[in-house]
C-alpha cells in the first residue's frame, strides 16, 4: 500500500529548528517500518539521517518516536501504524537526548547514566569452582532484565525527565536490577549512590510507560519498584 | 587530526572487546567502532558456544576439534582447530566468572545442548556441547564483555568509520578514519592495529547479517595488498525467516525441532541417517535447497524462493518460552504466528564468512603463502581466518573463535607493542582516503548508490550461492567488475558534513563490491565442491588439486590468485558423511 511518512528533519548545518518533511512510499503492510526508511534513503533522499544495523530487534539502533510512541522501527511493522492507503505515520527522534541529525540524538547522557550505577558484576569473591554455581530459580529471579538493548526507548517514553531531567531514567535502573538480583553480585553498596539519591529511584512514579515501550518485554516498572524494595532492605540491615 | 596510541582495535564485537580488555591491561588502547559498541553483530548470535565441559554428560576438547574439522570438511588448520577447543573450556568458565547468566543444570552448573555437527567419540551421535543463555547467547557476551570494558575503562571512539590502513612495507602503522559526527578525518598512529570488523553478509540479497555487516576491515586489507583467504566459503544458514532472511537459530533443531518439506516427511533422514537434522550447515542448507527444487517445498512451485517448514510445535510453549524465547518473538513479530502452534516457514540466509583476513594462532596478520607476518597488524573474529572454519563453520564455533582469538591476539598485542617503536605518520597518509571521499562529495552529478547496491546483491545470491557453476560465476564476476565501474560515478547526495550517513554507506558500498569480486573470483577458480562450495559442475571434494587455502590479491580491476598448504597434522583427510 502507498503512506506517507512524515519525518522530523533537523541538520545543524542548514537549519535554524527542525521541521517536518513527508515522503510517500509504497510499503507492504507486513514489512518493517525500517524497510520504508530505508527505501526513502536508497531511492528518495540520501541525506535521511537515522540509526540502523541489525534490522531485528536486538541491536537497538533504530530506536525513534513513531506515531508519538516510542520503539524500534525494525520491529514496528507498517501495518501496525498505518491501517490503509494513504495513511500518515508520523516519525521523530527520541525525547530528552540532543538532536544531532534528522533522527540522530546523541546518547552520551543516557550512557552515562547506564555507567553510573557500575553495570558489571562485582563479586571478588575467588571462585571456589569451575563456574560459580547458580541455581535456575536464582538466574530466573534477574533473567529478563538481561534482555536489555540499552535502546532508550524506555528512557525516552518515561514522563519523569520532563519535570527532572536527571533521572537516572528506567534503563540504567532495570540495568542496575539485573546485578543486584544476581545471585553472585556482591555490589550493592557499590551502585546504591547512584540509584538511592535525589535523581535516583525514588522520582519513579509507576507511569509504566517504560514497560509499555520495551522492545524486549522488560517489566522495567516492576524492576524498578523491585530495586527500591532491595535498597530499603538493604539499608535496614545495616 | 593524528592521535598517537599503543593499540588500536577496530570493531567492538566480541573479539575486539576481548582484545581491547587484553591489550588495555598494559598498553594505551582505544576501540574505534562505527557503531555504538552495545549495538555489534555480536549481539544477534543466538544459540550457543561450545565447549566441551561434560556438565551434562561425557565430553573432550579433542572430540569437540575433530568435529571442527571434519565439519569443515577439512580444510581446518588442525593444530588451530586443537587451540579453539582446548581453550574453550577456560574461555567459558571466564565469561561465567565475568558475569555471563548461562543457563543451568539443576545443580547450578552451566547447562548445554546439542547443536549441529557436534558429536561424541568422533561422530557417533550428537553430544550437549553447546552453553547458552537462553537464545541469546552472542547478546550477553557481547553485553558481559563491554560491561568489563566499562569497569576497566577502556577508551571508545564510538562512531568512527575506518577508511584506510596505514603500511610502511611490512610494518603496520596506523590508520585513516573519518568521524560520523563531524565529518572530519582522523590518522591514528598505533604500534598495533586489530581488525576485528566482523562479517559481509551484506554482499548478498538475502542474509541474516547487520546493515552494519560491510567487511570494511578486510576490504581495508585487500586494497593495501594484503590477501583475503578461503573467500569462496561463505555459510548459508538453513533456517532463515522466508523471505527476510532473519535468523532462526540451530538450537530450534538442537530442542528438538524438525525440518519438513510439503509432504510433511522429515526429509534430513534422507540426507544424514545419523544426525538428521542437527547435521552441519552446508549439507543442511543443501538438503533444503534440494527439496525446494524438486518441488517438495511448501508451495511445490520449484522456484528458488520457496520454502521449508521447521517444526517445533511438538517442543511445547514451556521450552520454547524458556529457551527460546527471542526465536518465539521474531516469529510473532514478523510472521505473526506462534511456533508452538505452527512450524515456522524457513529458506537458507547468507550468513557467515569463513575466509577473511589470513592471521596465524595469534591473531597476527599474514601476507603470503609463506607467512610472512605484517608487523603490527592483527586481525580476529569472522573478519579473520585462522583457519578454524575450513570450508564450513559448525554452529556455536563463531562465538568461541572470537573470545578465543580475541582474546589471544589481545595477549600478543600487549607484549609486541612494548617492544615496538611508535611509527612516524604526517598529512600526506591521509591523501588516499582524501581522495576516495573528495570523489564522492565533489559536488557533481552521479548515480545514487542504492541501485548498484540491489543490484551487486541479487548478482551474488543468485551466481555465487548455495549451489554454483562456472557458467553462473563467470558472469558474476563480470557483472560485479561492470558494477564497481560504475561505482567510480556515483556521489552523494548529502552535502553536509555532520552524520553524513550517505557518505557512510558509499564507502560501506565500495567495500562490498571489492568483498564480492575477490569472493566470486575466488569460487570460480576452485574446481570441486567442499563444504559450503558446492559446484554442479564439480560434484566432489578434490584432495589431490585442492585441498589448499587460496589466497587472493585484489590488483586494481582483477584479483590473483595463490594457494598455500592446509595443516593436516593429527586426523587425514576421509570423506565426510554423517
Amino acid at each position: 500500500m502507498q503512506i506517507t511518512i512524515k519525518i522530523q528533519r533537523y541538520n545543524p548545518d542548514t537549519d535554524e529548528a527542525p521541521y517536518y518533511q513527508e515522503f510517500t512510499v509504497e510499503a507492504d503492510p507486513n514489512a518493517r517500518l525500517l524497510d520504508a526508511l530505508m527505501d526513502i534513503k536508497r531511492f528518495q533522499d540520501g541525506s535521511l539521517g537515522f540509526r540502523k544495523s541489525c534490522a531485528h530487534g536486538v541491536c537497538g539502533s533504530d530506536a525513534m518516536r513513531i506515531n508519538g510512541t516510542d520503539g524500534l522501527a525494525c520491529k514496528t511493522l507498517v501495518k501496525e501504524v498505518a491501517e490503509e492507503d494513504g495513511d500518515t505515520v508520523v516519525v521523530e527522534p527520541l525525547r530528552y537526548l540532543p538532536v544531532q541529525r534528522d533522527l540522530i540524538v546523541d546518547q552520551a547522557e543516557f550512557f552515562a547514566k547506564y555507567r553510573a550505577i557500575k553495570p558489571y558484576l562485582i563479586n571478588d569473591e575467588p571462585v571456589a569452582e569451575k563456574e560459580r554455581i547458580q541455581s535456575p530459580e536464582e538466574r530466573l529471579q534477574f533473567d529478563d532484565s538481561t534482555n536489555c538493548i540499552l535502546c532508550a526507548s524506555c528512557y525516552s517514553a518515561c514522563p519523569i525527565p520532563e519535570e527532572s531531567p536527571a533521572f537516572i531514567g528506567p534503563a540504567a535502573i532495570a540495568q542496575a536490577f539485573r546485578f543486584l538480583a544476581d545471585s553472585r553480585d556482591r555490589g550493592a553498596d557499590e551502585r546504591l549512590p547512584a540509584l538511592d539519591a535525589d535523581d535516583g529511584v525514588w522520582l519513579c512514579e509507576n507511569h509504566f510507560k517504560c514497560t509499555q515501550a520495551c522492545p524486549r518485554s522488560i517489566l522495567i516498572t516492576k524492576r524498578i519498584n523491585q530495586t527500591k524494595r532491595m535498597i530499603k532492605e538493604h539499608k535496614g540491615e545495616k | 587530526m593524528i592521535h598517537q596510541f599503543d593499540t588500536i582495535i577496530v570493531g567492538s564485537g566480541g573479539a575486539g572487546l576481548y582484545a581491547a580488555l587484553e591489550a588495555s591491561c598494559k598498553s594505551k588502547t582505544a576501540v574505534l567502532s562505527k557503531l555504538y559498541p552495545v549495538r555489534s553483530h555480536t549481539g544477534a548470535a543466538q544459540g550457543g558456544i561450545s565447549a566441551a565441559l561434560g556438565n551434562v554428560e561425557e565430553d573432550k576438547p579433542e572430540w569437540h576439534a575433530f568435529d571442527t574439522v571434519k565439519g569443515g570438511d577439512y580444510l581446518v588448520d588442525q593444530q588451530a582447530a586443537k587451540i579453539l577447543t582446548e581453550e574453550a573450556v577456560q574461555a567459558v568458565y571466564d565469561l561465567e566468572n565475568r558475569g555471563l547468566p548461562f543457563n543451568r543444570t539443576p545443580e547450578g552448573r552451566i547447562d548445554q545442548r546439542r547443536f549441529g555437527g557436534h558429536t561424541r567419540n568422533f561422530g557417533e551421535g550428537p553430544v550437549r556441547r553447546a552453553c547458552y543463555a537462553a537464545d541469546r547467547t552472542g547478546h550477553m557476551i557481547l553485553q558481559t564483555l563491554y560491561q568489563q570494558c566499562i569497569k576497566n575503562d577502556v577508551s571508545f571512539f564510538d562512531e568512527f568509520q575506518v577508511v584506510d590502513l596505514i603500511l610502511e612495507g611490512t610494518v603496520c602503522s596506523g590508520l585513516v578514519v573519518v568521524e560520523l559526527a563531524t565529518g572530519e578525518l582522523h590518522i591514528f598512529a598505533a604500534k598495533a592495529v586489530l581488525f576485528a570488523t566482523g562479517g559481509f553478509g551484506r554482499i548478498f540479497k538475502i542474509t541474516s547479517n547487520a546493515y552494519a555487516n560491510t567487511g570494511d576491515g578486510p576490504a581495508v586489507c585487500a586494497r593495501r595488498g594484503i590477501p583475503l583467504e578461503d573467500m569462496e566459503f561463505y555459510q548459508f544458514h538453513p533456517t532463515g525467516i522466508m523471505g527476510l532472511g532473519i535468523l532462526i537459530s540451530e538450537a530450534v533443531r538442537g530442542e528438538g525441532g524438525i525440518l519438513r518439506n510439503r509432504d510433511g516427511e522429515r526429509f534430513m533422514e534422507r540426507y544424514s541417517p545419523t544426525l538428521l537434522d542437527l547435521a552441519p550447515r552446508d549439507i543442511v542448507a543443501r538438503s533444503i535447497q534440494t527439496e525446494v527444487l524438486e518441488g517438495k517445498g511448501i508451495r511445490g512451485d520449484g522456484k528458488i524462493d520457496d520454502y521449508v517448514h521447521l517444526d517445533a510445535t511438538h517442543l511445547g510453549a514451556d521450552v520454547l518460552g524458556t529457551k527460546l524465547p527471542d526465536i518465539t518473538g521474531f516469529c510473532k513479530t514478523y510472521l505473526g504466528i506462534n511456533p508452538a502452534d505452527k512450524p515456522i516457514p524457513v529458506l537458507p540466509t547468507a550468513h557467515y564468512a569463513m575466509g577473511g583476513i589470513p592471521t596465524d594462532t595469534d591473531g597476527r596478520v599474514l601476507l603470503d603463502k609463506d607467512g610472512t607476518v605484517v608487523d603490527g597488524l592483527y586481525a580476529a573474529g569472522e573478519c579473520a581466518c585462522v583457519s578454524v572454519h575450513g570450508a564450513n563453520r559448525l554452529g556455536t564455533n563463531s562465538l568461541l573463535d572470537l573470545v578465543v582469538f580475541g582474546r589471544r591476539a589481545g595477549l600478543h598485542i600487549a607484549d609486541y607493542v612494548n617492544q615496538a617503536a611508535m611509527p612516524a605518520v604526517d598529512e600526506s597518509d591521509a591523501a588516499g582516503a582524501q581522495s576516495w571521499i573528495g570523489r564522492l562529495t565533489d559536488g557533481s552529478e552521479g548515480p545514487h548508490g542504492g541501485y548498484i547496491s540491489d543490484e551487486m546483491q541479487t548478482t551474488m545470491m543468485e551466481k555465487i550461492g548455495i549451489y554454483r557453476n562456472e557458467r553462473d560465476m563467470a558472469a558474476a564476476v563480470q557483472e560485479i567488475k561492470e558494477l564497481r565501474q560504475r561505482y567510480d560515478t556515483v556521489r552523494v547526495q548529502d552535502s553536509s558534513k555532520q552524520f553524513n550517513t550517505d557518505l557512510l554507506e558509499l564507502i560501506e558500498l565500495g567495500n562490498l563490491l571489492d568483498l564480492s569480486l575477490i569472493t566470486a573470483e575466488s569460487a570460480l577458480k576452485r574446481q570441486e565442491s567442499r563444504g559450503a562450495h558446492s559446484r554442479e559442475d564439480y560434484p566432489e571434494r578434490d584432495d589431490d588439486n585442492w585441498l589448499k587455502h587460496t589466497l587472493a590479491y585484489l590488483d586494481g580491476d582483477e584479483v590473483r590468485l595463490d594457494y598455500k598448504e592446509v595443516d593436516t597434522s593429527i586426523w587425514e583427510p576421509k570423506p565426510r558423511s554423517y
